[in-house]
Formats: C-alpha cells, structure tokens, sequence
C-alpha cells in the first residue's frame, strides 16, 4: 500500500515543489538578462541628454545635425542603403526565381555560395578588396560605390535566404506559367507576377540589408571612406555626448525597420495562416 | 539529350549572380589566399606565414581565441538559460513574443553603436560608474578597453544570437517524449541525461561554434570600444593594412587573413555538421 502511495502523490508533491522552485529561477535569469540588456540602452540615452554641469537638457541632439560632416556622412549612408538594396533586388530576386523555377537541383549550391561571406570575416573581405582593386577605376574603388558594391556581398546570406523562403511559399511554377500562357513576357512575368507575391520577402530582405549598411563600420573604416558610422567613431574621440547621440540614431532607425519587418511578417503569417 | 541541353542554357540564366560573386567575393578572397604566399616583388615564399605564426602576431590569435572562446562559453550558457526560462512560458504568451523579437534586433546591435553605450554605461563618465561611486563603490579600475570590458561587450551580441539559433531546438523536444520517459518511470534527471541531454548536445555543440566564428571574425566594437589598442587578430590585421608594419611585410596581413578564413571557416564547418546532425530529428 504505502509503495502505491509513493507513486502517485508524494512524487507529484515533489514535482510541483520542483517546478515552483525552477519558475523562481527562470524569472530570475529573464529579470537579471533584461537589466544586462536594458542598461546601456538606458545610459546611452541619459549619456546624450547630459548638459553642463550635470544637467539634462536637448542641447547635444540639437546641435548634432549643425555637427561638421554629420549631415553629408548621414546622407552617403541613406545613399548606400539604397544603392546596396537597388543592386540586391536586381541581382537576387530574377536569379533566386530563376533557380527555383529551373534549376532547383542548384539550389543547394548556389545556398553555399550565397552563405560563404559568413566565412570571409569583413576584415578580410577589406583587406582583399584593397589588394585586388588597387590599380582599379577611381570612381568606383576610391568612392562609395565600391562600398555599396561589397555590401551586396555581406548582405548575401541574409538576403538569400529571405527570398528563397518567400519563394518556398508561393507556387511559383503555377504562377509563371499562366502568365507565360496568356502571352506575358519573361519581363512583365516578372515584374507583375513574381514581385507582387513576392512583396513581403522584397521588402524582408531590402530592410534586413539596409539596417546592416546602416551600421557597418569595418569595410568603410579600413577604405578610408567616411560614412555615419565611421564619423561616429572620430567625433567619439573629442566629443563623447556627440558620438553618443549619432550612434543612438543609427541605432533608432536600425531598430524602427527591424520592427517595421517583424510587424509586417506576423501580418504576413496571419494572412496565410488563415488561407490555409 | 534535348532536356540536356535546355538545361546547359538555364544554367546561363545564373551567369550575372555568379559573375557578380566571383568579381565582388572570389577575386578579393583569392588575391588574400594567393598574397599570404607571395613576397612584395611577387615570388613565392613562406615568409609570411612564418611570420604570422611568430609573435606578436601568434599572440594576437592565442588572445582572439580565448575572448572567443570564453564569449561563446558564457554566452551559449546564459543564452540556453533564458531558452529554458522563456520555453517553460505558455506558447503564444508575451514573454515569448517579447523575447524572440527582443533577440532578433538585439544580434543587431553591434559594432559602432554597441561600444558607445557600454562608454556610456561602465565608462569612466558612465552612467552605472556614477551611481556606484554615489555607493561608494569604486570601478575605474575596471577597464572596458581590456580583455574583460571586450568579454562583457561581446556578450552584448553573443547572447541574442544562442537564444535565436538554440531557442527551435528546445522547442523541438516534444512534451510526448517526456511524458513516454516518466511513463517509463524515468525521473526528470534521467529524462535530460538520457534523451533531452543527447538530443541537444548536436544543437548546442553547434551553437557553440557559431559564437565562437561571430566573435572570432568581429572587428567593429573592438575597433571603436578600444581605438585598436587591443592585440585581436582583426585589429592587426587593420594595423598591417594602414601600414603600421616593418618594410619588406607587405603580405603579412593576407597571412593573417588567410589564418582567419581557416579559424572561422571550420568553426562555420563544424556548425553546419551539427546543424545536419539536428535537423533529423527537428522538424
């Protein structure tokens, strides 16, 4: 009788004891990552309100528009976040498309290849762009352009991956050949058929891509060409407040379309969960 | 024989996307491979290498390896903690909702903004640095730019990106397995080191070399947190490229390159074997 017993109620006891104690521990590691993730996001924002003699005021936020080269590095680095995601959707959505729709036994090949920037740190990556481009055309190896160019690269698996998944989830085939039946184009196929169902991957992948260029500071610093982030970092060495407030934005707007793509992806999911 | 042939003209259809890879990845990558082995007039030696192998260069791989290593460690721990905490949560829950997004934009928080805010925060000026002086208690003598300021910062990205690969495979294991197990008579014990515990390893040995490369190849935060004061291989390789080396070494940061591709490249190996070994039974 008491070995019956045993089974049933004292182990459950302990159990739930158990369970109660490890809920206890689990909140604590949540409440202890949270503060080690929420602290200097809060002291960065306390660090660029600081005023003179320790006050708090707008002042620094105010006057770093008004910052010697501020606005012009602002702008090369929204114009590279264009030209990266303009040149990565010209390359990357007919080509993904074009494998899914007749190459799909090359479409674990051409996955490696498009993961294999992973394995070419920036640094390198740098380093190589300098020894092999030395003797190229300044307009493209001495300007911004080459930058927007390599972008494209370490934007590969991220951008790759988006579209194929988007891809996976349409009938593509069923889709292209209705409209190569109806008379279409491969062009005007593409275009008016392959981009509309396609909306939610283009604007992942183009958000995914424009937040990394937005941020990147190692193959823009070693070139030698000044973008947001690389002026970030030399007015960091006179001017804490400054260098404080700039990367806050970069880090605002990178956020802002980080959050921009996961809304617009559960209303993705949402409507295709329902059709299913 | 038709067929064939149709298939060699689709293949013409990849030509842009390889020429672009080959231009833009291949030719840069080559030329570091191919100038680790040659000499500043183009003859081929291994002078280089034995270079990059001797100090103070085997230094900077022996110190990029420990912070990589102790960052992949910590991090691949806590980030499997905050998995476990957030998976014993009900599905669908905000905590879960908080979390994963939390996870996803915080992997992105790297580089220039990242080494701003631990100034702004463990600084000598830093927020958290004044409120424990008003304690009393004194950490200047902490230094963020040394090889524990860098573990902690580098934590900062570590974490989000073990919570975002480990976090499917927790949610793999299938209550049923657990419940068949205690069935069985199994004590939670016995569950996690007979069928959880083997069923996660793969994952997490994997996880494990996916840190390891993403704090090998980082060169940003350090770059910013440290004005490359640091001895980590990136920042000596950038040291090489902006000529802060002895005449006749030109190729000395190709070597050093060449070096890193091989570290990140079979630790990225290593992550695929075991994302392969995983992905049999998570579905």
């Amino acid at each position: 009788m008491t070995a019956v017993v045993d089974l049933t109620t004292a182990p459950r006891a302990a159990t739930r004891r158990k369970l109660g104690r490890s809920r206890v521990v689990a909140w604590l590691v949540l409440i202890v990552s949270a503060l080690f993730f929420l602290i200097p996001i809060v002291a960065s924002v306390e660090f660029s309100l600081r005023g003179v003699h320790d006050t708090h005021d707008l002042s620094t936020w105010e006057n770093l528009f008004g910052q010697p080269g501020f606005l012009d590095n602002l702008i090369t680095s929204l114009e590279l976040a264009a030209g990266t995601v303009v040149i990565t959707l010209v390359l990357m959505v007919p080509t993904t498309a074009w494998v899914h729709l007749r190459l799909p036994r090359m479409r674990r090949l051409i996955e490696a290849i498009c993961v294999l920037p992973l394995v070419i740190p920036a640094v390198v990556l740098a380093n190589g762009v300098l020894v092999a481009f030395r003797g190229g055309p300044s307009w493209i190896t001495g300007s911004p352009v080459i930058l927007a160019l390599e972008y494209v690269v370490l934007a590969l698996p991220f951008t790759y991956r988006t579209l194929d998944a988007g891809l996976s989830s349409i009938p593509l085939t069923t889709l292209v050949e209705a409209g190569r039946n109806l008379g279409a184009s491969w062009l005007t196929v593409l275009m008016r058929v392959v981009v509309p169902n396609l909306r939610t991957s283009i604007l992942n992948a183009s958000i995914l891509s424009a937040a990394m260029v937005l941020g990147e500071f190692t193959i823009a610093n070693l070139l030698l060409l000044n973008t947001l982030p690389v002026w970030t970092v030399q007015a960091g060495q006179q001017d804490g407040e400054v260098a404080t407030a700039a990367s806050m934005l970069i880090l605002i707007v990178t956020w802002a379309l980080l959050l921009l793509m996961s809304v617009f992806g559960q209303r993705g999911a949402r409507r295709t969960g329902r059709s299913s | 024989m038709k067929f064939r042939n149709r298939q060699r003209l689709d293949v013409l259809g990849l030509l842009p996307f390889l020429a672009y890879v080959v231009v833009f990845l291949g030719v840069p990558t080559v030329s570091v491979v191919v100038g680790a082995f040659q000499d500043d007039t183009g003859g081929w030696t291994l002078s280089n290498i034995g270079a990059a192998a001797g100090d103070p260069y085997l230094h900077a791989f022996v110190v990029s390896t420990e912070i990589s290593a102790l960052t992949a460690v910590i991090g691949a721990l806590v980030g499997l903690a905050i998995a476990f905490a957030v998976s014993a949560s009900p599905p669908g829950g905000v905590l879960r909702q908080v979390v994963s997004t939390a996870s996803g934009v915080l992997a992105y928080f790297a580089g220039v903004p990242l080494a701003f805010a631990f100034i702004a925060a463990i600084g000598s000026q830093g927020l958290v640095t004044r409120w424990l002086g008003a304690l009393g208690l004194d950490i200047s003598g902490f230094s963020l730019f040394g090889f524990a300021g860098i573990t902690v910062v580098y934590l900062y990205f570590q974490i989000p990106l073990m919570v975002l690969v480990i976090f499917p495979a927790l949610e793999g294991l299938r209550p049923q397995w657990q419940e068949a197990a205690s069935n069985l008579g199994a004590s939670r014990w016995q569950y996690w080191r007979l069928v959880g515990g083997p069923l996660l390893l793969p994952p997490f040995l994997g996880a494990l070399m996916l840190l390891f490369a993403n704090s090998f190849a980082a060169y940003a935060t350090a770059a910013a947190l440290t004005n490359g004061i640091i001895p980590l291989v990136p920042i000596q390789i950038a040291a090489v490229m902006s000529g802060n080396v002895a005449v006749g070494q030109e190729n000395l940061g190709n070597a050093l390159g060449l070096g890193m591709i091989l570290i990140v490249g079979l630790a990225l190996a290593g992550y695929a074997w075991m994302q392969r070994r995983t992905s049999r039974w998570l579905r």
